[in-house]
């Protein structure tokens, strides 16, 4: 450690620190602009300056003055603020004055710090440089005129997101920053860039002149569009979510968000369902929560638990699939499956079905092999973490699947799953040297007819080249799904002589429970079936529907989802479920007095007890210990039976997989400029 | 300087397509070999200027097209925005067509005291060319005006394309043009007819010493 004196305060910080870090370690608030603690150092804003004694007698750009031992640093003399004072005039002789229409006013830093070291009036009588605006696609809006040249965008896009296409055209007054071709980013991290750009620059098209941040309510929650978890704060206004923002979780999601995460929120306000509809006649009226109530009741009366099922969709959250897991219960039935795409999962220990790397581990890894998962459109900030990992060099990536473009050297195998059954073709050696080798199974590889199959093959293969360590656990299952984790927790599958998805659906049951699920084909299932869909959006599951009962998006109830890592997440309620919807898990609980079968909780602490109950995880929310493998049992599944059929990903198109997404413009028009052109490339 | 987009100048006369071709080919290597294996990002200048060389021998004029920049780029394993940043950033690349002869015209101070307001209007006159980055109307001259070239010595100076003409003016520049227009470009250097930048009409030092003697130059 290196000591380092801040205005009179001793510190110690790692050797290699930057001043501004010591800065920060003393509680001292450096401004800054074009540094960003997760990017590379520019040092190109000036904004940081600092005085170091014994040094020449001239400001310094703390951010890239490394510490030396017994450094004395001040960051309040007058030369400090002259300096400072000198940056933010210059900065602002080409910014316009006009924060009154930009969206980033209320959370501007250029706004915050002029307030700090800005002059009442300026200097500047000439004209102000204009810059044309660029085209970056359909969720970036830019403003040039008010770019700064910071480069934290083009530091990003290379950097963090893998994608180089941003850069700085011409020199000095001409600098422009853009992509010179007017094309839209190809990343799935672009919405960060609007994070980053500490003026208005970069904003969010979608939310453009929509609101002003002091105006919005901000409530913590999770995201579920895909399995991460990722942290995200909702800034709604009334009933109206208006803006999702990643929250700093370093075990997760640092402070990125995916795309698809931040920017399906107009699907919340889309396609919804705010009433009870009941099917007569062939077609769908609407009715009240006790007319809804009355017509299942109706088609319950006397059937025999075995012929009632229910399916849990990708974004249901744990407390409303237990309560329909109990309800059915009650019921005598045990037709429970949370795998729509039929997935092959083995519960008889959690290690079999989580990420137990964490996503944090990735960083510790130092070999990686990635079997039928694409993690830039299963998980693009799980991408982002490899990419980061593979950046800071000797961390060989291979994949067993179709090629594609994951923003990091990848050596690609082969398609063929058998290809797990010969270490020396599925980078074996390379893996057995590793100290921490490091398995993804993505769920491509475990929906598919041999799915448990390639499963205990992967397993197996894990075991074979060291990844199942005392201190190290390298197998890795990415999940698509925000439920699956929590759904599998919670035991939410077949139960003894109980049918899965597939029986379900085919016609082994008379009556159907959609907990919001959409992801199968409705069509198969036959006609004389009886489907109540509970959920939010009229999607694939609701138009073949008999009962709808509306429910609650995550962004309307305090729900606890569980991540591909097996972490335990509680979201809060940031507006209430439209019209006559109402959070699940108190759809169910009525539900079940209908029937006279009760559930025995009345309010989330309740329930939230009872599933602790069955599963002592969710007791422990954020909490998510790191372990090594200790038993090198393998899930149950015969490797041999692994066919040639070639492996597939489970998401074709990252924009448009869920009933939220699917409902969202902005959503599809990503969809159509993206996803689109990739289609038709591969044909 | 015209105010259009960077991108959008010279995307009338765009071509459709660019590649190397041998001589180029072989120049790009040579530069390339110049670096480890794996560091050939650092030729990126070396072959942008080859390629903009290329362009001036197919087109007879210098300039960069895109295509050309993103075949750099393809060559030298780089993203294509880092080509275009070096391309624009340096003055010798040009982004958008350019005449035959690119003619630099140097009004840094000491040429400016030296008479280069003569040269630039010189230049104007005998090209037809209005203001600065323009071309004229028959494709054989580019008019830019460029910062200290470095020849103080024997201003005004003009840069025509990569060649050095001194000790302009007026008169001078409108021979020099004319003969440029017949494609009769004379030996680059002073047009007085000094010697390097020794002083004007022969030494005023030195002038005892014969050559053979100790001190005196080989």
């Amino acid at each position: 450690m290196v000591k380092v004196t801040v205005d009179g305060i001793e510190v110690e910080v790692p050797p290699g620190s930057n001043v501004l870090q010591a800065c920060e370690a003393a509680g001292k608030e450096i401004p800054r602009f074009c540094y960003h603690e997760r990017l590379s150092v520019a040092g190109n804003c000036r904004m940081c300056l600092v005085e170091i004694e014994k040094a020449p007698p001239k400001p310094f750009a703390s951010c890239a003055y490394p510490v030396a031992d017994g450094m004395v640093v001040h960051t309040e003399t007058p030369m400090v603020r002259a300096a400072r004072r000198g940056v933010m005039e210059f900065l602002l002789i080409n910014h316009p004055l006009d924060c009154p229409i930009c969206d980033q006013g209320g959370e501007c830093d250029l706004q915050d710090q002029a307030l700090g070291y800005g002059m009442d009036h300026s200097r500047y009588a000439e004209n102000k440089r204009a810059v044309k605006d660029k085209y970056l696609g359909p969720l970036v809006k830019t403003v040039m005129t008010r770019c700064i040249h910071c480069t934290r965008c083009i530091r990003f896009a290379a950097e963090v997101a893998g994608v180089p296409e941003l850069g700085a055209t011409s020199r000095g007054e001409s600098m422009e920053v853009g992509t010179y071709v007017e094309r839209a980013l190809t990343t799935e991290l672009s919405g960060n860039l609007i994070d980053i750009c500490p003026v208005g620059a970069l904003t969010s098209k979608p939310y453009a002149f929509i609101a002003r941040s002091w105006e919005l309510k901000k409530t913590d929650s999770i995201d579920v569009l895909d399995a991460i978890g990722a942290n995200i704060r909702i800034d709604s206004r009334g009933p109206e979510v208006l803006r999702i923002l990643p929250r700093v979780n370093d075990d997760v999601n640092e402070e990125w968000l995916a795309d698809k995460s931040r920017f399906s929120l107009d699907g919340l306000k889309r396609r919804r369902l705010d009433a009870c509809w009941v099917r007569r006649d062939g077609r769908l009226h609407r009715a009240s929560w006790a007319e809804a109530f009355d017509a299942i009741a109706a088609r319950l009366q006397g059937l025999p638990g075995a012929r009632i099922g229910a399916l849990a969709g990708n974004l249901a959250d744990a407390e409303s699939m237990l309560a329909l897991k109990d309800l059915l219960a009650s019921l005598g039935s045990f037709n429970l499956d949370c795998r729509q795409d039929g997935a092959a999962v083995d519960v008889s220990r959690r290690d079999f079905y989580t990420f137990n790397s964490g996503i944090a581990g990735v960083d510790e890894a130092d070999a990686l092999l990635l079997i039928g998962s694409n993690p830039r459109r299963e998980a693009p900030l799980l991408n982002a973490r490899i990419r980061k990992r593979w950046l800071a060099g000797r961390f060989p990536v291979a994949a067993i699947g179709p090629h594609g473009d994951l923003t990091y050297e990848v050596a690609w195998l082969g398609d063929s799953p058998r290809l797990l059954l010969d270490d020396a073709q599925a980078f074996g050696a390379t893996l057995r040297a590793a100290k921490r080798p490091m398995l993804i199974l993505g769920q491509g590889a475990l929906a598919r007819p041999d799915g448990d199959a390639v499963l205990a093959a992967a397993w197996r293969l894990a075991g074979a080249v060291g990844a199942l360590a005392d201190d190290w656990h390298g197998f890795n299952v990415l999940h698509t799904a925000a439920a699956r984790v929590g759904a599998l927790d919670l035991r939410f599958l077949p139960g003894p002589g109980g049918k899965d998805v597939a029986a379900m659906v085919g016609g082994g049951v008379d009556l159907l429970w959609l907990l919001g699920a959409d992801e199968f084909d409705a069509a198969r299932i036959p006609p004389d079936v009886f489907v109540v869909y509970q959920g939010h959006h009229g999607d694939r599951g609701a138009a073949r529907a008999d009962v709808i009962l509306p429910g609650a998006a995550y962004t309307e109830k305090n729900a606890t989802y569980v991540n591909t890592e097996g972490r335990v997440q509680r979201g809060f309620l940031a507006v209430n479920p439209p019209g006559e919807a109402r959070e699940d898990w108190k759809i169910l609980r009525a539900f079940s007095e209908r029937i006279g079968r009760q559930l025995p909780y009345d309010d989330l602490g309740a329930l939230r007890a009872r599933l602790e109950q069955l599963n002592a995880v969710f007791g422990r929310p954020d909490i998510l210990p790191r372990f090594g493998a200790s038993d090198m049992t393998a899930p149950a599944g015969d490797p041999a039976a692994i066919t040639d059929t070639p492996l597939r990903y489970a998401i074709a198109d990252y924009y448009q997989t869920d009933p939220i997404s699917r409902a969202s413009p902005t959503m599809a028009e990503c969809s159509a400029l993206y996803t689109a052109p990739l289609a038709t490339a591969a044909e | 300087m015209t105010d259009m987009h960077p991108a959008d100048r010279g995307a009338a006369a765009e071509p459709a397509s660019f590649a190397f071709d041998a001589e180029s080919e072989a120049q790009i290597a040579a530069l390339v070999a110049k670096y480890p294996p794996g560091r050939q990002a650092s030729a990126v200048i070396g072959a942008l200027y080859v390629a903009q060389g290329q362009m001036r021998r197919a087109t007879g004029s210098a300039w960069l097209p895109r295509v050309a920049m993103d075949a750099v780029a393809r060559r030298l394993s780089m993203p294509p925005i880092r080509v275009y940043e070096a391309a624009t950033f340096y003055l010798m690349f040009n982004t958008r067509p350019i005449g035959r002869f690119h003619l630099q015209v140097c009004t840094t101070t000491p040429c400016w005291l030296r008479g280069s307001d003569a040269v630039v209007a010189a230049c104007r006159a005998a090209t037809g060319i209005g203001g600065w980055g323009e071309t004229s109307e028959d494709g054989m001259f580019t008019m830019t005006e460029v910062e200290c070239l470095g020849a103080c010595v024997n201003a005004p100076v003009i840069q025509v394309n990569d060649d050095f003409y001194e000790d302009l003016d007026a008169e001078h520049t409108e021979r020099l043009i004319a003969a440029l227009r017949r494609g009769e470009p004379p030996a680059p250097g002073s047009m007085i007819g000094r010697q390097t930048s020794a002083p004007v009409g022969g030494p005023t030092t030195l002038t005892t010493l014969t050559p053979g003697t100790p001190g005196a130059a080989e």
